[in-house]
């Protein structure tokens, strides 16, 4: 989902920026009252921020015959939510930009948007609409990040194609054209998110239930279940 | 461990899609983000020159994928460090307490 250095015009490159580093400023005030109220979440906020480096770090060969890879952003949107995820994700960003030439500077703010933001939404409406719906809480972990990770790459080409219409057919045509490139060499990659991202909530219920009920991401009753089924 | 059975069935199926269509056909496996950067240039008929060049590339093949390695084990070994140190507390929760009921039989 990195949209490459110099590749997006300049308008659009601060019309992604004007978007996303208002939310990344709010999501580091966020993020910095929560570390100061409750120290206790600052490991879970470190292994949020570390999933996120793992996942995004490996390139995953798929059916298509091409690789991508997952964003890991889903553990960070439903434990602290979307604000503080953008602060988490654009660390990533700027460190893949600057020592990778994947993505770049003039594109970060784009990039941003599509993994830090836009995914994590989705990733985080999809939790709790899930668990309004009593959905087993692995379950909703499972499809938050296996829709986290598809937004993400839908909303890269959404991008793409605003900047890039297509001379016939227009930005919709364009759109098609990105969205074939990334839609079905995601979803491989994206189940295997979904379910990597559901074990490591496994072992946050087994280990650290406490900090799960004070970040009100699943009420007692729910965790004492889970803890009496031993999955 | 029933879920890790289930994690470690979907990496097994996701790696059998791997195996099954390197073998049916030539494949480049390239990325994805490349692969975008192609449909940019067939959209705008080549014309589109990229205005802005990465600061700096990775020398080499090699080196990137040292600096994606280390990555990776940055992640890593905060993620281990910290579920590791969760469950010795864990650990140490449970002998204390029963250290505890021990003492009680005693007195």
């Amino acid at each position: 989902m990195h949209i490459m250095e110099g590749f997006l015009p300049l308008y659009w490159c601060a019309f992604w920026f004007a978007l996303s580093l208002p939310v990344v400023a709010y999501g580091a005030y966020k993020m910095n009252k929560i570390i100061k109220s409750n120290r206790d979440v600052l490991p879970l906020l470190a292994v949020s921020g570390a999933f996120i480096f793992v996942l995004s770090s490996l390139k995953m060969p798929s059916v298509t015959g091409s690789c991508s890879h997952p964003t890991g952003t889903g553990m960070g949107a439903i434990l602290f939510g979307p604000w503080i995820t953008s602060v988490l994700s654009i660390i990533v960003l700027i460190y893949q930009a600057i020592f990778l030439a994947h993505g770049g500077l003039t594109t970060l703010g784009a990039n941003t948007f599509s993994m830090g933001i836009a995914g994590p939404i989705v990733g985080y409406l999809v939790y709790k609409g899930a668990m309004k719906w009593n959905v087993n809480m692995y379950i909703a972990v499972f499809l938050a990040a296996l829709f986290a990770d598809w937004a993400t790459y839908i909303v890269t080409s959404i991008e793409l194609a605003l900047a890039f219409p297509a001379a016939s057919g227009g930005v919709l045509a364009s759109f098609e054209a990105f969205l074939a490139v990334f839609a079905v060499t995601q979803v491989p990659l994206a189940i295997v998110e979904g379910a990597v991202t559901a074990l490591m909530f496994k072992y946050i219920v087994q280990l650290r239930s406490d900090v799960l009920l004070k970040l009100n991401v699943a009420s007692p009753s729910i965790i004492n279940k889970l803890k009496e089924m031993s999955v | 461990m029933k879920m890790e059975l289930v994690v470690f069935a979907i990496l097994v199926v996701f790696i059998g899609a791997f195996a099954y269509v390197s073998s049916t056909g030539t494949h480049e496996w390239s990325g994805s983000d490349d692969q975008a950067g192609n449909v940019i240039e067939k959209l705008t008929g080549g014309t589109y020159q990229p205005w802005a060049h990465s600061i700096w590339t990775p020398p080499s093949g090699e080196i990137e994928s040292l600096l994606f390695a280390l990555q990776a084990a940055f992640g890593a070994i905060i993620i281990g460090y910290f579920l590791g140190y969760y469950r010795g507390l864990a650990k140490a929760r449970v002998a204390a307490s029963s250290e505890k009921q021990e003492g009680n039989l005693n007195a």
